[in-house]
């Protein structure tokens, strides 16, 4: 036992000289752009977060193989692993912030709101693309923080006006039942306020079904309510493994699947087909094309995947989390390419990205150019609106994939840029002293 | 022959009952916090401050708070994570009520309401133990975590539901909120961490951790000697809560920024638990220890396949050291019950009897 506890003793030993020589940064490489990933592959989320994280790496690194980089200056990707966990997030952040990250995108409101007011004190943009804080879309406030193409509260507004136009116009929602399943988190309570101002306007009543984050595998009770309330639609703001668990009970209840409506985070086919073939009519939003029939996904797989670079299950590729992960890509290139365009460097700093993010202005030529035509709506971001309120579409499960079953939708700018204006300004006003902004505008 | 401690005569009583009568003790402590309040804020970087001592320094004063209660009184509790909530959300609503108010003051002061909250929760304690125990604390840890999502008034309406930290400065410096130096709340950590841990070093020592101890070991003979059952459980679960209070509130001004409910989930608890129990129950420097295995390990591991050039992805590396720090976990709990502490005590004494052991 005594040569044990010396082996003890020697572990810890060795365990404390280890910590002190380990700690060391690696230097950043020359001419580079450095693009920081915060990802989750683990966790209770890692199930819509892989897809995420490899749509993301994917497209980066296929531009990297294919032109080099962007603008001749090849990127730098490094992938950190958050977990969805806060700690982490904000570990991995204080971990690659000195490297020169350009942007970051933490895929989690939690750290998101962690990063929000660090962003202009680092000079650092966040671009949370369709989640986070809604009222960041107002640039004034928030000139570091970007939620193109659109907010939750923009997301709320379209599955009213789809559900108005089911029913044969607005009016006659008066008097219906919308229930309103969501995780029990900032994420899923945002959307909220609008849908209570909606329900005021339209005469719909709203009932809403909490799910805690612990029990997003155990919805029963959640299930079970709607049952006794029979609401006329359902609507769904989940994420991770609720998603799947609150198709399945919906089946299991027999819950006309036609009158279920996801987010855009709730469009998963993994989490549509743990419903099987009785969860045909699901419908969810998206604003990012399905499929593979883009020269550009055709290119990742060549480049990167086929030749083993990265590690993408290619069956998954083209699925609607996988092609979002490449829609923020997307964006973050291009948002470089227009910082390069303006500053004239190759090797750009956060805060040409930040310029170019805000000049940010994604034609239809241009997706086409990028071998993307018709994969998103063509996005602007202007000074005053960082997320641009852009048309979304529904599209439905059909028991094996989703198919695009309606045409782009507005949301309802006039009754969503109200909220985020006085959003923004109480934000503001609550964090006092939130720094006025200063950055002139690019555009 | 390092740590002998003979030939050191002790002429007072004062001297004879010292926190560190053994003069290498003395020393030990002085090179420490040297090293902390000198030698760390000159050389090291902000990655280093901000996500390794920060951090550090603030588990290890959640692991004393909770040592406290389960090292030296003996009651255990799951519920650590929420009353550090309760002294975030404390420290938060009083900040935005009196925002001129010296923002440390408001953290220690926070931890008041964390101890009234504790010590409600711990009167079960006077009924049952143990397991049992633990149990009802598990209670207080979803009601409060309830209490943090469901009533708005503690996250001040907040559309996000999250609290988020405003910027406060002490003496012209700014120590909260975005624009802080990792340096500034480095120091304001590293201060109240020290204060308090030498606070409580001098109170267990006392009438009253020993009136702890006594009730740890056994609560009908204490009883039989004199010591008030309730009083002395109940003020247990006050200072605990108190220290697990503050340390919450530093967990979310000097490090995180903002925090959501799920942050002072039941995970939390389990995390300082599980530093206490590593570092050894009842034991001050164990919980340092503890802290620095269960934080400071991890984030190392994570550095070593880049360092020995090994090209592997991000989720490898966190699987990996999951496995390690699991099968280190195994491994010294197996090899040493009592944590990171008593393997301390065996250094000492090896360190005493070198270089010629017996």
């Amino acid at each position: 036992m005594k040569h044990v506890k010396n082996l003890a003793l020697s572990t810890a030993v060795a365990l404390g000289v280890a910590f002190s020589g380990v700690l060391s940064e690696a230097a950043k490489a020359e001419d580079s752009n450095y693009v920081p990933l915060l990802t989750y592959r683990t966790g209770p989320f890692a199930g819509s977060g892989i897809h995420i994280a490899n749509g993301m790496a994917d497209y980066l690194h296929m531009l990297n193989e294919r032109d080099g980089g962007i603008g001749g200056v090849r990127l730098e990707i490094e992938e950190c692993e958050t977990g969805y966990n806060a700690q982490k997030g904000v570990e991995c952040y204080e971990a690659t912030k000195g490297k020169g990250a350009l942007v970051y995108n933490p895929y989690s409101t939690g750290i998101t709101l962690q990063l929000i007011p660090k962003a202009s004190v680092d000079k650092i943009p966040v671009l949370s693309m369709g989640y986070g804080l809604s009222a960041a879309a107002v640039g004034e406030t928030f000139p570091w923080v970007f939620n193109v193409p659109d907010t939750y509260w923009d997301g709320a507004s379209v599955v009213i006006k789809y559900i108005g136009e089911q029913e044969g116009g607005r009016e006659n929602l008066k008097g219906k039942k919308i229930g309103y399943i969501f995780l029990d988190a900032g994420y899923g309570r945002e959307p909220i306020p609008l849908l209570e101002q909606l329900a005021e306007k339209y005469g719909f009543e709203l009932l809403q079904y909490p799910v805690p984050g612990k029990e997003m595998q155990n919805q029963s009770s959640q299930w079970l309510n709607v049952r006794r309330d029979r609401p006329d639609y359902m609507v769904m703001w989940g994420w991770g493994a609720m998603n799947p668990t609150a198709i399945k009970e919906a089946v299991k209840i027999r819950f006309p699947m036609d009158k279920f409506i996801g987010v855009w985070w709730s469009a998963g086919e993994d989490d549509a087909a743990a419903g099987g073939a009785a969860a045909a009519g699901y419908k969810a939003m998206n604003f990012s094309g399905v499929g593979m029939d883009f020269p550009a996904l055709q290119d990742i797989k060549k480049y990167v995947v086929d030749t083993g670079k990265v590690p993408t299950d290619p069956e998954s590729m083209g699925g609607t989390l996988y092609n979002r992960g490449v829609l923020n890509s997307v964006i973050i290139a291009e948002g470089i390419r227009t910082a390069q365009e303006l500053t004239g460097k190759k090797v750009i700093t956060g805060a040409d990205m930040r310029m170019g993010l805000e000049s940010l202005d994604l034609t239809e030529e241009r997706l086409a150019e990028l071998g993307l035509s018709g994969f998103a709506h063509p996005m602007k971001v202007t000074c005053d609106d960082h997320a641009g309120s852009h048309p979304v579409f529904i599209q439905e499960w059909d028991g094996e994939k989703f198919v695009k079953v309606t045409d782009w939708i507005e949301p309802m700018r006039d009754v969503v840029r109200p909220l985020l204006e006085a959003a923004a300004a109480d934000y503001a006003e609550k964090n006092a002293p939130w720094p006025a902004r200063t950055e002139p505008c690019p555009n | 022959m390092f740590y002998r401690e003979a030939g050191q005569y002790k002429t007072s009583y004062e001297a004879d009952q010292a926190l560190f009568p053994i003069r290498q003790d003395l020393v030990g402590i002085g090179v420490i916090l040297l090293v902390a309040f000198v030698v760390i804020p000159l050389t090291a970087n902000d990655f280093f401050l901000a996500s390794i001592m920060i951090p550090f320094l603030v588990f290890s004063l959640a692991a004393i708070g909770l040592n406290v209660l389960t090292g030296f009184c003996g009651q255990l509790s799951l519920g650590t994570g929420a009353f550090m909530g309760v002294g975030a959300y404390a420290a938060y609503k009083l900040t935005t009520i009196f925002p001129d108010v010296n923002v440390v003051f408001l953290v220690l002061l926070s931890g008041f309401f964390a101890a009234f909250i504790g010590a409600i929760f711990g009167l079960p304690s006077l009924r049952i133990k143990g397991l049992y125990l633990a149990v009802t604390t598990l209670a207080a840890q979803f009601f409060l975590e309830w209490c943090f999502i469901r009533i708005p008034w503690l996250y001040n309406y907040n559309a996000s539901g999250a609290i988020e930290i405003p910027k406060r400065e002490m003496f012209g410096v700014v120590v909260s909120g975005a624009e802080a130096t990792p340096l500034a709340r480095y120091f304001v950590v590293l201060s109240i961490t020290v204060a308090i841990a030498f606070l409580i070093a001098n109170v267990l020592r006392g009438r009253i951790g020993r009136s702890w101890m006594m009730i740890r070991d056994m609560d009908i003979a204490a009883e039989l000697m004199g010591i008030r059952p309730l009083q002395t459980k109940l003020m247990a679960f006050a200072v605990s809560s108190y220290i697990c209070g503050v340390a919450g509130a530093m967990m979310v001004f000097f490090w995180l920024n903002a925090a959501e409910p799920s942050s002072y989930s039941i995970t939390l608890s389990f995390q300082i638990l599980f530093m206490v129990i590593l570092g050894g129950l009842g034991s001050l420097g164990g919980a340092f220890l503890g802290a620095a295995f269960i934080w400071i390990l991890p984030v190392a591991l994570k550095f070593i396949p880049g360092a020995i050039g090994i090209e592997i992805g991000a989720e490898t590396v966190e699987h990996l050291t999951f496995m390690v720090v699991g099968a280190l976990i195994i491994f010294f709990l197996i090899v040493e019950p009592h944590g990171f502490a008593r393997l301390w005590q065996i250094a000492k004494q090896k360190l005493r009897v070198w270089p010629f052991p017996y």
